[in-house]
């Protein structure tokens, strides 16, 4: 194995609630795509309200390339099509019959063709994406190298090895189609202390690198920086460990399978836990009779690049973690910029806390108080205790403001992705918006590529 | 008592909200309810949890570790004064005094400051932003004890609009704002600002009040001894004069980590290096000085710790920084020791070091792009094989 990589900057965030390693299954009546899920992505509507689907039908597709399909994950009807502003396609609801009844697929030869084409028709094609710019990836491009992080540093994450040991046939199996698919430039990236699972510490059919150190060393992004910077033109694929258990099960069975095991976490929770469910389950069910109260912010996702979603959305199609943490509006706290502040969490050693070492922490339970208001860039130096890119961020960041392209490129944009910057925006202290910076950034680059 | 307050606040709010009476002071409104309470704002998109900090608490932080300094200062007024008309005072007496000739001089800059700090505000509909908590105070620190009140107001009109609004406010100034204050006094009034007759209040004309560096600038030689500079007791600025009151302040900064390490000791490291530059060579008295007495006289410390360390007008790269810190250091003891004319050279090195910091920031920046655009080719040429 490969030495350790090692990631000095960067920061852990332990907060209450992580999920208790038990698994219940919830099979809730509802189940939903969201074409907003992808970025990009022009969807072209292939079903209607009322319609019966079984797993593995096509929901929606892509306008300019109808071959990458959105598919049902459950058997049932469709029983709601969610528009926005515009009739902007939002969601596409099914309700389900509970019968999990898929249509025959064939299980394709193994080559690099042979998988694109199956993982194409059957619909988990969508679960492979590209960077730079964090699309779905296009299947006739040839990706420099395939990336799979196999830990989640990020706060209340899921406990990858735990979802890994539940279908170690499914993942190996989801490795070697992989390697195939990626000319065997598939790379896959563990915890030096945090993995345990023989499972991914035994992987065959990869290249395994050893990564240490806080959030975000399990970034896909922070792992592909350090062994294979993007250059413009670049293209790297990768793919998350709950996907590839669901490629590997396909070409292992021939079924068509959309399970996913969601951790449910955080402190507006009663009992955090992990749920066994399908892929765009709606959250009533995944949080039913587990909320504190009603004054929660659920979040699809973990809590620094996650969506705010109500109780009546769904989970959404890349995230593997439902958080659920107390809304901080309700308090005013007279002249807080001066009390010690022992309960309050902060990197900076203006409040105890910043005095702990990180790996010594206690939990903490935060809310979605913004401790403050939006102020021009004061500090510096800040982000760069987070930010393990050979990137200077607050550079990048007002190019990204002033709309320089090229600044962007030579400051090393492709390189980088909003939640790469998620650490950022949560220590900086102007409160500033940086992911939605450099998301917006990233999407005037695309579009410019994209023509 | 804190609902009767909140109460009160949410009472008077829709007035100054807009379409309420007083909605043109909406951005003053805002700051002192932020002030009072902490806002119940929420996120709203990107991450759903923030750090705690935010530019208040950094502000204060900066306040609380001027404070040392300024006590020690207020005293230190009073103690010089005493000494100079040759009286006897009490502990109080001496502070009674130091007080009637600091406090205006703070409430002054304070209030001319934030003033025009609010009318921009107002008038760019912008929240008001923390930065005149420190220059407020920092401005009546680096002035003269008996500085005319009017020329306060000037000084500091002059820092807040040319060297802070004019580009843009809080956050996109070039040059430290108390500095240009301290500055346009020293060029507009040099009267008031130097010679030996300025740095202790209500001085009698036949006692000379020379700070050391006034002395080894007109070729003189009995400076106080190092023990005296160092805790302070010599006449200059309101807050420069006690190493030891500065060194707590700089403590604080540190710990919280609110200044720049990286800066602070870079100033010092420089300074020190010209210094020993200059017992090697040797060439007049003034260059013999031992190098650690430069730490000791004038703003030197107070530049190093409160001036050079300001984020928004230092250099903003960490490499940067110690390039920055290590150039201010070294200009700062060979204005001092090459050019008589000018007695604090700290001063004006920032100030000069402020106007550069963009530019090294520049070149360290570049050398992140060549090696991004050299490695690109590299990649591209392994990939063709």
């Amino acid at each position: 194995m490969s030495q350790v990589i090692k990631i000095k900057q960067g920061l852990d965030i332990h907060l209450k609630g992580k999920a208790e390693q038990v698994v219940s299954c919830v099979i809730p009546d509802y189940f939903a795509l969201h074409p907003t899920d992808f970025i990009g992505l022009m969807p072209r509507l292939r079903v209607q309200e009322g319609d019966q689907v079984k797993v593995g039908t096509p929901l929606f597709c892509d306008k300019r390339d109808e071959r990458i399909r959105f598919t049902a994950p459950v058997s049932g009807t469709v029983s709601e099509i969610r528009r926005g502003a515009k009739r902007q396609l939002q969601a596409i609801v099914i309700q389900s019959d509970k019968q999990n009844a898929a249509l025959p697929f064939e299980v394709g030869e193994l080559t690099k063709e042979g998988i694109t084409q199956s993982l194409l028709e059957i619909g988990l094609w969508p679960m492979i994406r590209q960077r730079p710019y964090s699309t779905v990836a296009r299947p006739d491009d040839t990706p420099q190298a395939f990336f799979i992080s196999a830990f989640d540093s990020s706060p209340l994450a899921p406990d990858m090895d735990f979802l890994a040991e539940h279908f170690p046939d499914s993942l190996q199996k989801g490795l070697e189609v992989l390697n195939i698919l990626s000319d065997g430039k598939l790379h896959l990236c563990v915890h030096a202390e945090k993995t345990q699972s023989e499972v991914l510490l035994k992987a065959k059919n990869v290249v395994i690198h050893q990564f240490s150190g806080p959030h975000p060393s399990g970034n896909v992004g922070t792992q592909i920086n350090k062994i294979c910077p993007i250059n413009k033109g670049d293209i790297v694929w990768y793919c998350g460990l709950p996907e590839i258990i669901n490629i590997g099960h396909f070409f292992l069975t021939g079924q068509l399978d959309f399970g996913r095991i969601y951790a449910v976490a955080g402190s507006g929770l009663l009992h955090p836990h992990y749920i066994q469910t399908k892929l765009g389950a709606s959250v009533s069910a995944l949080v039913k009779n587990n909320l504190k109260d009603d004054h929660q912010r659920i979040v699809s996702g973990n809590v620094l690049t996650g969506k705010a979603v109500t109780e009546n959305g769904f989970i959404g199609y890349y995230h593997n973690v439902l958080s659920v943490i107390p809304e901080g509006d309700q308090r005013h706290e007279l002249i807080g910029w001066i009390w010690p502040g022992f309960k309050k969490f902060s990197m900076s050693r203006t409040f105890p806390s910043g005095f702990i070492p990180n790996a010594l922490q206690p939990d903490f339970e935060l809310d979605t108080n913004y401790h403050g208001e939006e102020r021009a860039y004061v500090m510096t130096g800040e982000f760069e205790k987070v930010f393990p890119f050979d990137i200077y961020p607050l550079q990048l960041i007002k190019a990204c403001l002033v709309g320089d392209i090229d600044l962007m490129e030579n400051l090393g944009i492709y390189e980088v992705d909003p939640e790469d910057f998620a650490l950022c925006e949560f220590v900086d202290t102007s409160k500033t918006d940086i992911q939605a910076i450099i998301f917006e950034a990233l999407e005037k680059l695309r579009k410019e590529a994209e023509g | 008592m804190i609902k009767k307050l909140r109460h009160f606040v949410d009472k008077t709010k829709p007035n100054f909200t807009e379409g309420g009476k007083y909605a043109w002071l909406q951005s003053t409104f805002e700051a002192f309810e932020s002030f009072l309470f902490v806002p119940d704002e929420t996120t709203k998109r990107g991450c759903h949890v923030r750090d705690a900090i935010d530019l208040k608490r950094t502000m204060i932080t900066v306040v609380i570790a001027l404070m040392p300094a300024l006590l020690f200062g207020i005293w230190n007024i009073g103690y010089q004064h005493f000494k100079a008309v040759a009286e006897c005072a009490t502990f109080w007496q001496i502070i009674g005094f130091g007080l009637l000739k600091a406090l205006p001089v703070i409430v002054v800059s304070y209030i001319t400051g934030l003033a025009i700090e609010f009318a921009f505000a107002q008038i760019r509909h912008h929240q008001v932003n923390e930065g005149y908590l420190v220059t407020g105070m920092l401005i009546p620190m680096v002035l003269p004890p008996d500085i005319p009140l009017w020329m306060v107001a000037v000084a500091t009109a002059f820092a807040v609009l040319i060297g802070k609004e004019a580009f843009g406010g809080t956050g996109m100034n070039l040059v430290n704002p108390a500095l240009t204050a301290r500055a346009f006094l020293f060029f507009a009034y040099p009267s008031v600002m130097s010679g030996d007759k300025v740095w202790i209040a209500d001085q009698p004309d036949a006692f000379s009040g020379a700070t050391p560096l006034g002395i080894l600038a007109n070729g003189g030689t009995n400076l106080p001894d190092a023990w005296t500079m160092i805790w302070g007791g010599i006449p200059g600025s309101m807050g420069e004069t006690s190493v030891i009151a500065i060194t707590l302040g700089a403590i604080l900064l540190l710990m919280t980590g609110i200044a720049s390490w990286r800066i602070m000791l870079s100033v010092i490291f420089g300074g020190g290096l010209m210094g020993l530059l200059f017992n090697a060579i040797g060439a007049n008295e003034y260059m013999q000085l031992p190098f650690y007495y430069h730490y000791l006289m004038g703003g030197f410390m107070f530049g190093a710790v409160f001036m050079a360390t300001d984020p928004v007008t230092a250099a903003q790269t960490n490499t940067g920084k110690w390039i920055y810190g290590l150039l201010i250091g070294i200009f700062a003891v060979m204005l001092r020791v090459l050019n008589s004319a000018y007695a604090e050279g700290m001063m004006l090195s920032i100030l000069l070091m402020n106007c550069f910091a963009p530019l090294i920031d520049h070149c360290v920046i570049a050398r992140n792009i060549k090696k991004r655009q050299k490695r690109a080719i590299v990649q591209q040429k392994t990939f063709a094989r």
